[in-house]
């Protein structure tokens, strides 16, 4: 949190809002689509609407309906035709409404788009910005709550990146539609309006006092590849990303725990230097995300805290996870690993 | 039997059975062929309706097959693009210089020179006729049989020997299947061997080109089996509903390895008809009559280049050869299939058309092709100076990790010091074998 506020001092330019994060990411495409004219907006529902969730409203109506439009229900052709927009030389950042959607389009991000740059030996290049709300949390049943993060990180060619704050949401973003290379830029909707501490029953605190929420006017990147130090401690390091870094932030703080949380911020690339470097430091490792468990993005960071950090390690690696099931939409809470999941797997591993 | 809900009452009873439907093509290995039973349309017969016309006005020419070149050798009808005779003559050259290619190629493979090949074998005018009708900038996705335009292009040949052996002249350094050329400098875009993933990529630089008030539009080729990929549909509907400046090319060659057009729904209709469901403009043409091709293709550009809507044209031919080099096709279809084709060989067509008009003559063939072997054998043995698949490791490794991402992250970084440590122990003391 202090370290946020350092680095909206250090954007220097004085003038700052408290926004949420769909503001955040309205502002970012905004900044992009005036000091960039190749950039376009595109989406089911994203021009005259807005967006189903608002992160693109005004746009059209500022830029123009050949900026920003809407599209067919078509995620294969959404994705199709920004790889095609790509090879043009535009820089386009299309909208997947729900990343439980993203599947028809996966052929043309995994198999074109992916390794375009490689197989034209940099002749072709696919530079689009998918942007796509993702996770659970808000009663979207099985086709509305999915994290398919680790299906993309598994793709060579493909950037991953993810949120947790409006300021890291607009600066991150920024950096992805000026990125050469195809990113998934996963918005996690359960925090689009505030932080969300896990505990389902208490009422979401409005982004509005958040620390984390004061965002600079105009243009700032975050660099992708650089986790952000979300507390410093000893006890143990805790890697997470999105929703999942204040929910474990949270239960630190309720469990009094000196941990040390890393928000990981983009998947690929992959900050290692931070994770080797606090994980040696600390001793032991929990990993925090919502997707199902088996071959996870934490199945991924386990084995690197494994190989790298062995010999500094106290305890096994903790795997905070959701279960290997649909999201169910009566059971929601029940398959969210909330405070008691992380809890206990706490207390597991300073117990060792 | 899966469980009926209604378990107590017997299976179909007092209703008809139901039948699966599977199709058939009408000939196999050793049948004889008859092909009377496709509709050849009369050349000339069908009319030319203005470029800017409304979709629903082709109706009719989505089932018909438009023709040029009559028995006579002779140009008919309203859509005989008058080409000039040096325009012909540049026309069968480039079909000569292709049938030239494919078929060193072809050799090549067979004698271990390289991994695969594709012959384009009485597809020739889908590609060098179309590619010859369109602006040499305007954008061009296609699918793996178009080494015509390219070559129509005017791409060099040993660049493209270079791309099918992964030699050290290859520029897209031994990443791709041969055949899979790409060539920014001549508007080729990058082939995938995912079927027609191109096509909604076409629409989308289409769409980019007219989004930046450009004056190029974009063609895409894809096989009449790929329609039945998702891709195709989500193409058409994006191209209809911005109106791309697009064309979608459909090669119906009857043949997807060895599956006849009739598992992508040809039983039932024309593949040029799948645009009247879209409100695209739809041309179903002779694909082995160069004129044909060339004059449809052209009426499709200037119909995009005007901003009057996008064009689905199937391009109704013959697949003369196999699949590839690794397909056999006796094993699947009538070895007669290839001779009673009854729309010809579009190389045969247009010398025919060329001596019709007193502008060709056989010696005048026959030097040509002579001339055009030898600079193809000249190619190949210059491009062979760089090396022949399997002959060493032509790339260095550290290739093998450049350009996946624009930057070299540290997990490719490290992934790349290992390869190295290993062509150290693995390769001689580094040195490719």
């Amino acid at each position: 949190m202090s370290t946020e506020v350092q680095d909206i001092q250090a954007a220097g330019d004085g003038a700052e809002r408290r926004l949420n994060m769909i503001e955040a990411i309205n502002d970012a495409l905004d900044i992009m689509l005036e000091r960039d004219p190749d950039v376009i907006v595109m989406g089911e529902d994203v021009g005259y609407f807005g967006g189903v969730f608002r992160c693109t409203a005004g746009l059209q109506q500022k830029y123009g309906k050949t900026r920003v439009f809407d599209t067919p229900i078509s995620e294969c052709g959404i994705i199709g035709v920004a790889v095609g927009m790509g090879a043009y030389g535009l820089r386009p950042v299309p909208e997947i409404q729900f990343a439980d959607y993203i599947y028809p389009g996966l052929d043309q991000l995994v198999s074109e788009a992916a390794r375009l740059r490689y197989r034209s030996a940099t002749e072709y290049i696919a530079p689009m910005t998918v942007r796509s709300p993702f996770g659970g949390g808000i009663f979207g049943g099985q086709t509305h709550s999915q994290s398919p993060e680790a299906l993309f990180t598994h793709v060579s060619g493909l950037k991953t990146v993810i949120p947790s704050t409006p300021y890291d949401a607009k600066g991150l973003l920024i950096s992805c539609i000026e990125d050469n290379d195809p990113v998934i830029f996963f918005e996690p909707k359960r925090i689009y309006n505030g932080p969300f501490s896990g505990f389902y029953d208490k009422p979401a605190e409005p982004w509005k006092r958040h620390p984390q929420s004061a965002v600079p006017e105009g243009y700032y990147k975050i660099p992708l590849g650089k986790a952000r130090t979300v507390s410093e401690g000893e006890a143990l390091t805790v890697l997470a990303y999105g929703t999942m870094v204040h929910v474990a932030e949270s239960v630190c703080r309720e469990k009094g725990v000196d941990a040390e949380i890393l928000d990981l911020r983009t998947l690929v690339p992959l900050d290692i230097e931070a994770i080797e470097e606090s994980v040696k430091k600390t001793g032991r490792c929990l990993i925090v995300h919502e997707a199902t468990r088996t071959s996870g993005f934490g199945a991924e960071l386990s084995a690197l805290v494994t190989e790298r950090c062995f010999y500094h390690l106290e305890a096994p690696v903790e795997r905070v996870t959701g279960f290997d099931t649909p999201y169910p939409h009566s059971l929601e809470w029940a398959y969210f690993p909330g405070p008691i999941r992380i809890g206990e797997a706490i207390d597991k591993l300073l117990s060792e | 039997m899966a469980d009926r809900p209604d378990a107590d009452r017997e299976a179909g009873a007092n209703k008809p059975a139901l039948r699966l439907h599977v199709p058939e093509p009408k000939f196999r290995p050793g049948d004889a062929v008859d092909f009377s039973h496709v509709p050849i349309s009369e050349p000339g017969k069908q009319p030319r309706p203005d470029e800017a016309c409304d979709a629903r006005e082709t109706e009719g020419l989505c089932y018909d097959l438009i023709r040029v070149l009559g028995d006579d050798d002779r140009a008919h009808g309203p859509w005989d693009p008058k080409l000039d005779p040096d325009t012909l003559r540049t026309m069968l050259g480039h079909f000569a210089l292709v049938r030239a290619f494919d078929e060193r190629m072809f050799r090549g493979q067979r004698q271990g020179k390289t991994s695969f090949y594709m012959k384009c074998t009485g597809e020739e005018a889908t590609s060098v006729s179309a590619a010859m009708a369109l602006a040499s900038d305007d954008m061009v996705f296609p699918s793996y049989r178009q080494q015509g335009v390219l070559i129509a292009r005017g791409y060099d040949l040993v660049e493209m020997i270079n791309q099918i052996y992964s030699n050290k002249g290859d520029k897209l350094k031994g990443r791709q299947l041969p055949i899979m050329y790409s060539s920014r400098e001549h508007s080729f875009f990058s082939i995938s061997g995912n079927l027609a993933t191109q096509t909604p990529q076409a629409v989308g630089w289409a769409m980019a080109s007219a989004i930046k008030g450009d004056s190029r539009i974009a063609a895409t080729w894809v096989g009449e089996g790929s329609t039945a990929e998702g891709d195709f549909h989500s193409a058409c509907t994006f191209a209809t509903v911005y109106n791309a400046p697009v064309i979608l090319n459909v090669i119906n060659n009857q043949w997807a390895i060895s599956s006849f057009s009739g598992f992508a729904g040809s039983e039932r209709t024309t593949f040029a008809a799948r645009a009247l469901g879209y409100g695209l403009a739809g041309l179903r043409v002779d694909g082995n009559d160069a004129l044909a091709v060339y004059a449809t293709q052209r009426w499709a550009a200037n119909r995009a280049r005007a901003n009057a809507g996008p064009t689905l044209i199937e391009y109704f031919t013959y697949r003369a050869e196999g699949h590839s080099t690794s397909d056999d096709p006796s094993g699947y279809r009538s070895a007669q299939e290839r001779e009673e084709w009854p729309l010809g060989d579009p190389v045969m067509r247009l010398k025919n058309h060329l001596i019709a008009l007193g502008e060709w003559d056989e010696d005048r063939q026959a030097e040509m092709d002579r001339e055009t072997a030898e600079r193809v054998k000249a190619a190949t043995k210059e491009a062979e100076k760089n090396g022949i698949l399997g002959h060493g490791m032509h790339q260095p490794f550290r290739t093998m990790f450049e350009d996946v991402f624009e930057e070299l992250p540290w997990n490719l970084k490290e992934q790349a010091e290992q390869a190295t440590r290993e062509r150290l122990i693995k390769f001689n003391g580094g040195r490719p074998q």
